[in-house]
C-alpha cells in the first residue's frame, strides 16, 4: 500500500534520510487507519465477543462507494442497503406478528424500508450532478453506516449467546458473503479517489502530502470523538458497561441488543471512514479490505484484543513494519507483516498465567 | 445386518465401480469430494469434537503439495519418500503453532491461523524456487508398485482408499480412552483435567493430527494434478475447508465426507448458475456458502449429520470381556492421617477468602466442611484439589506436600473429586463419562488408539467404569445418555467416576444440592456403604439434616477462618456456631 514512486533502475535502493523519513510518513499514514480499525475491533470484542472479520469490508464499501459518486454513478451500495433493509424488516415483522406487537409495523416498515428507499432515490438524483465532496462523504457514510446495524441484526443477534468460537465463525461466513456483494455491487475493477488535498509541504528535505495530514488529523480526531463518546455520553457509558459485565449491565436495562447494534454502528462507521481516508492513498478492489482489516487485527492482537492503547500502538506498528518491507522487500511484504502474528503470539503465551477453561 | 451396514456396503461397491461406469467429469468431482473429505476430516475432529477452529489448513494441504512438487521436480526423489518429508515438514510447523496459540484462550487460534494462512500463500506465490504464481508443473506420476496412477480414474482407488482409512482411524480414536479426553475438550476442560487428563496436550495432538491429515490430502493433490500453484491454498480454500466440517457436523466422522460431498457439488452447480443469472463471472458462490452457513449456525448448529445418523439407530455395544482387572494403589491403614492443612491461606487481591485454616483427617473417616454461604468452603476445595495455589500454609496428603501440585498430579496420587455443579458430558453414554475417570489408569495414547492396538487396554477401562456404575447402583443406566439422567442420578455418576481413579480419598462438593428427599436418603446409604469399604470422605454440604447424620467429624468454616471443629453433636451445641447459622439470640 505504499505510495513510494519507483526507483530509476540505475539507482541502488539505498535507504537515505530523505527515504527513510518519506517510509515514516507512509507507515504513520497507514498505521493511522490500522489503528482506528483496531480500536473498533477491540470495541467490538469487549461489548458482543464478536471478532469482527468483516470490518474490512465496511472499508472496501467506504471507498468504492466514494469512488462511484466521484464517477457520478449510482453506488451499488444504494441497493445493498434497501436489500439489507427488506430482509430486516422481513425477520422484524415476522417477529412483531408472531409477539403480537402490530403497533411496532409503521416503525418497521418506515426505517427498514421507506429510509433505504428515500437514500436509494436521493443517491439516484444527486451522483450525476457529482455534488460537493463533503456531501459525497456524508452521503457514502449514510449508505454503508446503516448496514452494520443491519448485520448485526442478521447475522449475529439471533446468536448472542454463542460462544466465541461460533461467532467466529459467523464473522467470516458474513466476511464471504459480503466480499462477494462487494465483487456483484462494485465489480472487479479496483477504483482510487482523488486526494481530499493536493498540498506538498516542505520541512527539511522531507515532502509531507496533505492526504497524509488528513489521514492522521482525522483518525486523531475520530480517537478524541470516540474518547468523548464513551466519557461523556450515556449510550457510550452504556456500552463500557456492557463491556465490563454483560449480566450487570443488563440488570441495570441496558439491553443487549441495543449495545450490539449501537457497537456495530461505531465499527461500521470507523471502518466506512477509513475507506473513505484510504481510497486516495491505494487502489481499491472488491476485496482488499480483507487485508486491511486484518492487518488492523494484528494490532488489536497485541493488545490481547482488550486493551485500546497497546492495540494502536501495535496497528502503528504493522503500519511501520508494512512501509520499511515494502522497501526492502516488497514481494514479501504481506508475509511479513503477517508473520509479526507469530512472536506476538510467543509473547502473549509466555506471558499468559493459566490454561483458560473454555465456555459453553 | 443393520441399515448403516448395508448403507455402508452399497457406498463401497459404488466407490469401487465408480471410475469404471461413470463419465470422465463425475470421476474428478468424486476425486475432489476424497481429497477434500480427507482434510474436513481432521477439521471434524479439531472443531467438532474438539472445540478448536483453524481457518488455515489449506495452508498445510499447500504444504504436503509443494513439498512433493519441489522434490520429485527439482530433485527426482520418489513420491513416497516425499509424502513422508511433507509430514515431518507439517508435523514440525503445526506442533510449533499449536504450541504457541493453543496456550491462549480459544479465539487465538483460528486468528492465528488466518494470518499464518495469508503469510504461507504469499510466501508460495513469491518464491522464486517455487515457481512463483506460475507454480510447478509436470510432476511425476505414483507408481503403486508397478501401477502407474497416471489418469484421474486410478487415482481415485488411492485417494478413496486412503480417505476410507483416515475414516476409520479417526472413527478408532473417538471410541478410546483418548477419544474420551479429546471429547472433553469441548466444555469439560476443567473436569477433564482433574481427572489426569492434559487439555493442553491433547489440543496440540488434535491440531497437529487435523494438519497432518491436511498435508496428505495436499500431497494425493499435487500427484492427481501433476502441477500445483498458489490459488488453491489460500486463506478462501481454508475457510471453505472449515464450511464443509460446520455442515457436515461432529456427530460422526461421515460428517466429512457429507459435509465435502455438498459443498463441492453446490459449489460446481453454483459456478455454472450465478454467472449466468448474474450476467458476469466471478466466484458468486461465495454469497450463498456465508448466507447459507450463518443460517446454519442460527438453525442447526450441529449441521447435517444429526439428521443423518436418527435413521441409523446404533446397536449398544456389547463389553469387551476384559481378562483382568486394573491395578490397585496400596490402601492406607485405618486411622492413618490422610490429608492435613496448616495454617492454609488464599487471598483474592484484598478478600481473604481462607485465613490461616488447619485441620486434619485421618483415613477410613467421614468428614464434613460446613459454613454459611460465602465462608470459604469451596476455595478450601479446590486448594486441596490443586485447582488454585494457597498464598500462604501447607496442604499434606498422606505426609506430602501437595500444594504446589496440578490436579493432574494430585489425582494420580488418589484424591478423587466431584463437582458443585455437575459437569457431565451429556451427549456421551454413562458408561464412557464414568472411564473419564479411569483416564490416568490407563496409558495407551493416540497412535494406538487410531489402529486399536489398546483394545485390551480399553476393555480393562471400561470393565472398572462399569464395576463402579454396578458399586454405587447405575448399573442398569450403562449405556444411557448422560444427560438424559435426572439430577440425582447425575451425582452419582460423579460419584462413580471419581471411583473410577482408585481414590483413597473423596471429596464431595455439595452432594446433595438439588436433591429430593428420597435422592438424598439413597445418597446418604451410598456414602455409609462406601464408608464401610473403608472410603475416606471429605464432603462440603449445606444440608444440615444430611450432614449430622452422616459424618463422624465437623469442621465449621466462617469468614474464611476455622469456627469449630468436633463431633456432630458437639457441633450442634456449640454456641458460636449457632450465632453463625442462626444470627445472634438475645
Amino acid at each position: 500500500m505504499s505510495s513510494l514512486p519507483p526507483l530509476p533502475p540505475d539507482q541502488p535502493a539505498n535507504l537515505n534520510a530523505e527515504i527513510a523519513l518519506f517510509l515514516i510518513q507512509d507507515g504513520l499514514t497507514n498505521g493511522a487507519i490500522y489503528a482506528l480499525l483496531a480500536l473498533a475491533l477491540v470495541l467490538v470484542f469487549a461489548v458482543t465477543r464478536v471478532i469482527f472479520i468483516p470490518q474490512g469490508e465496511f472499508v472496501t464499501y467506504g471507498a468504492l462507494t466514494l469512488a462511484s459518486l466521484q464517477l457520478g454513478k449510482l453506488p451499488g451500495t444504494a441497493w445493498l442497503l434497501l436489500g439489507a433493509g427488506l430482509a430486516v424488516a422481513l425477520v422484524e415483522l415476522t417477529q412483531a406478528l408472531r409477539l403480537g406487537a402490530a403497533r411496532r409495523i409503521p416503525a418497521i416498515i418506515f426505517k427498514f424500508i421507506i429510509a433505504p428507499a428515500g437514500l436509494l432515490w436521493l443517491t439516484w438524483w444527486a451522483a450525476p450532478q457529482k455534488p460537493a465532496l463533503t456531501f459525497q462523504i456524508l452521503l457514502t457514510l449514510a449508505l454503508v453506516v446503516p448496514l452494520g446495524p443491519m448485520v448485526y441484526r442478521l447475522a449475529y443477534q439471533p446468536l448472542a449467546n454463542a460462544s466465541v468460537l461460533v461467532l467466529l465463525i459467523i464473522s467470516v461466513a458474513v466476511h464471504f458473503a459480503m466480499t462477494g456483494l462487494g465483487l456483484v455491487f462494485f465489480g472487479a475493477e479496483g477504483s482510487r479517489t482523488p486526494p481530499f488535498s493536493d498540498a506538498q509541504f516542505k520541512l527539511g528535505v522531507l515532502n509531507i502530502s496533505g492526504q497524509s495530514l488528513w489521514v492522521i488529523g482525522a483518525s486523531l480526531g475520530l480517537i478524541v470523538v470516540l474518547y468523548l463518546f464513551f466519557e461523556r455520553t450515556i449510550y457510550g457509558k452504556a456500552l463500557r458497561a456492557t463491556a465490563i459485565n454483560r449480566v450487570g449491565a443488563r440488570l441495570v436495562g441496558i439491553s443487549p441488543a441495543m449495545a450490539g447494534k449501537l457497537s456495530f454502528t461505531l465499527v461500521a462507521l470507523i471502518g466506512a471512514l477509513s475507506g473513505i481516508l484510504i481510497a486516495p492513498i491505494t487502489t481499491i478492489y472488491y476485496d482488499s479490505g480483507f487485508l486491511v482489516g486484518l492487518k488492523g487485527f494484528v494490532g488489536a492482537i497485541m493488545g490481547g484484543l482488550v486493551s485500546y492503547p497497546i492495540a494502536a500502538a501495535g496497528a502503528l506498528l504493522v503500519g511501520m513494519l508494512e512501509a520499511y518491507s515494502s522497501f526492502w522487500a516488497s514481494a514479501y511484504k504481506e508475509v511479513i507483516v503477517f508473520t509479526l502474528i507469530i512472536p506476538v503470539l510467543v509473547w502473549r503465551s509466555l506471558t499468559a498465567h493459566h490454561i483458560e477453561e473454555d465456555e459453553e | 445386518m443393520s441399515r448403516a451396514r448395508i448403507v455402508l456396503g452399497v457406498f463401497l461397491a459404488f466407490m469401487l465401480v465408480a471410475p469404471l461406469a461413470l463419465p470422465e467429469f463425475q470421476v474428478t468431482l468424486l476425486n475432489y469430494i476424497g481429497l477434500y473429505s480427507i482434510v474436513a476430516l481432521g477439521l471434524v475432529l479439531l472443531t467438532g469434537v474438539g472445540g478448536l477452529t483453524s481457518f488455515g489448513q489449506a495452508a498445510f494441504v499447500g504444504l504436503g503439495a509443494y513439498t512433493t512438487a519441489y522434490l520429485t521436480t527439482v530433485y527426482g526423489v520418489s513420491p513416497w519418500l516425499t509424502l513422508l518429508g511433507g509430514l515431518a515438514l507439517t508435523f514440525a510447523v503445526s506442533l510449533f503453532l499449536g504450541f504457541i496459540s493453543l496456550r491462549l484462550s480459544g479465539h487465538y487460534l483460528p486468528l492465528g491461523t488466518i494470518a499464518w494462512g495469508i503469510s504461507l500463500y504469499f510466501l508460495f506465490g513469491n518464491m522464486e524456487f517455487l515457481g512463483g504464481h506460475t507454480g510447478i508443473s509436470s510432476l511425476p506420476a505414483i507408481n503403486f508398485f508397478g501401477v502407474l496412477l497416471d489418469s484421474g480414474r486410478k487415482f481415485h482407488y488411492l485417494i478413496w482408499t486412503l480417505a476410507l482409512l483416515a475414516l476409520l482411524s479417526m472413527h478408532n480414536l473417538l471410541d478410546s480412552r483418548s477419544g474420551r479426553a479429546i471429547r472433553a475438550l469441548k466444555g469439560g476442560g476443567l473436569m477433564a483435567e482433574s481427572f489426569g487428563v492434559d487439555t493442553a496436550g491433547m489440543k496440540i495432538i488434535i491440531f497437529v493430527y487435523a494438519a497432518l491429515l491436511a498435508s496428505l490430502s495436499g500431497w494425493l493433490y499435487a500427484h492427481l494434478l501433476r502441477f500445483v500453484n498458489p490459488t488453491p491454498f489460500s486463506i478462501n480454500a481454508g475457510i471453505e475447508y472449515l464450511f464443509m466440517a460446520v455442515v457436515g457436523g461432529a456427530a460422526s466422522v461421515w460428517g466429512a465426507v457429507i459435509g465435502a460431498g455438498i459443498l463441492t457439488i453446490l459449489k460446481q452447480w453454483l459456478q455454472d448458475l450465478l454467472p449466468k443469472l448474474l450476467g458476469q463471472s466471478g466466484n458468486f458462490e461465495m454469497i450463498v456458502f456465508g448466507v447459507l452457513l450463518v443460517l446454519l449456525l442460527q438453525r442447526a448448529r450441529d449441521g447435517i449429520m444429526p439428521l443423518v445418523v436418527r435413521h441409523f439407530p446404533g446397536s449398544n455395544k456389547p463389553l469387551l470381556p476384559a481378562t483382568q482387572a486394573l491395578p490397585m494403589r496400596a490402601r492406607p491403614a485405618a486411622g492413618e492421617k490422610l490429608l492435613e492443612l496448616k495454617a492454609a491461606r488464599k487471598a483474592f487481591g484484598g478478600l481473604l477468602a481462607v485465613n490461616d485454616l488447619s485441620f486434619s483427617m485421618s483415613s477410613g473417616e467421614i468428614l464434613g466442611l460446613i459454613g454459611p454461604n460465602g465462608a470459604g468452603k469451596s476455595t478450601v476445595f479446590n486448594l486441596v484439589t490443586g485447582v488454585l495455589p494457597p498464598t500462604g500454609g501447607e496442604v499434606s496428603f498422606r505426609g506430602e506436600r501437595i500444594d504446589t501440585l496440578s490436579s493432574r498430579a494430585i489425582v494420580m496420587r488418589g484424591m478423587a473429586r466431584t463437582f458443585q455443579q455437575v459437569h457431565l458430558l451429556p451427549t456421551m453414554s454413562v458408561l464412557e463419562n464414568v472411564a473419564i475417570g479411569a483416564h490416568q489408569r490407563g496409558e495407551k495414547g493416540v497412535v494406538s488408539a487410531a489402529l486399536h492396538l489398546e483394545r485390551s487396554e480399553e476393555a480393562k477401562l471400561l470393565a472398572e467404569a462399569a464395576r463402579q456404575l454396578e458399586r454405587v447402583g447405575l448399573g442398569a443406566s450403562v449405556h444411557e445418555q448422560a444427560g438424559n439422567l435426572a439430577l440425582g442420578q447425575q451425582r452419582i455418576l460423579e460419584i462413580a467416576r471419581a471411583l473410577c481413579a482408585d481414590p483413597v480419598l473423596l471429596l464431595l462438593d455439595e452432594p446433595a444440592a438439588g436433591l429430593r428427599y428420597q435422592e438424598k436418603r439413597s445418597l446418604a446409604e451410598l456414602l455409609r456403604k462406601l464408608k464401610s469399604e473403608g472410603m475416606s470422605i471429605l464432603l462440603v454440604e449445606h444440608d444440615m439434616d444430611f450432614v449430622m447424620k452422616l459424618v463422624d467429624r465437623l469442621v465449621v468454616m466462617d469468614f474464611g477462618e476455622k469456627l469449630a471443629e468436633g463431633l456432630p453433636q458437639e457441633i450442634q451445641a456449640n454456641p458460636a456456631v449457632l450465632e453463625a447459622y442462626l444470627g445472634g439470640v438475645k
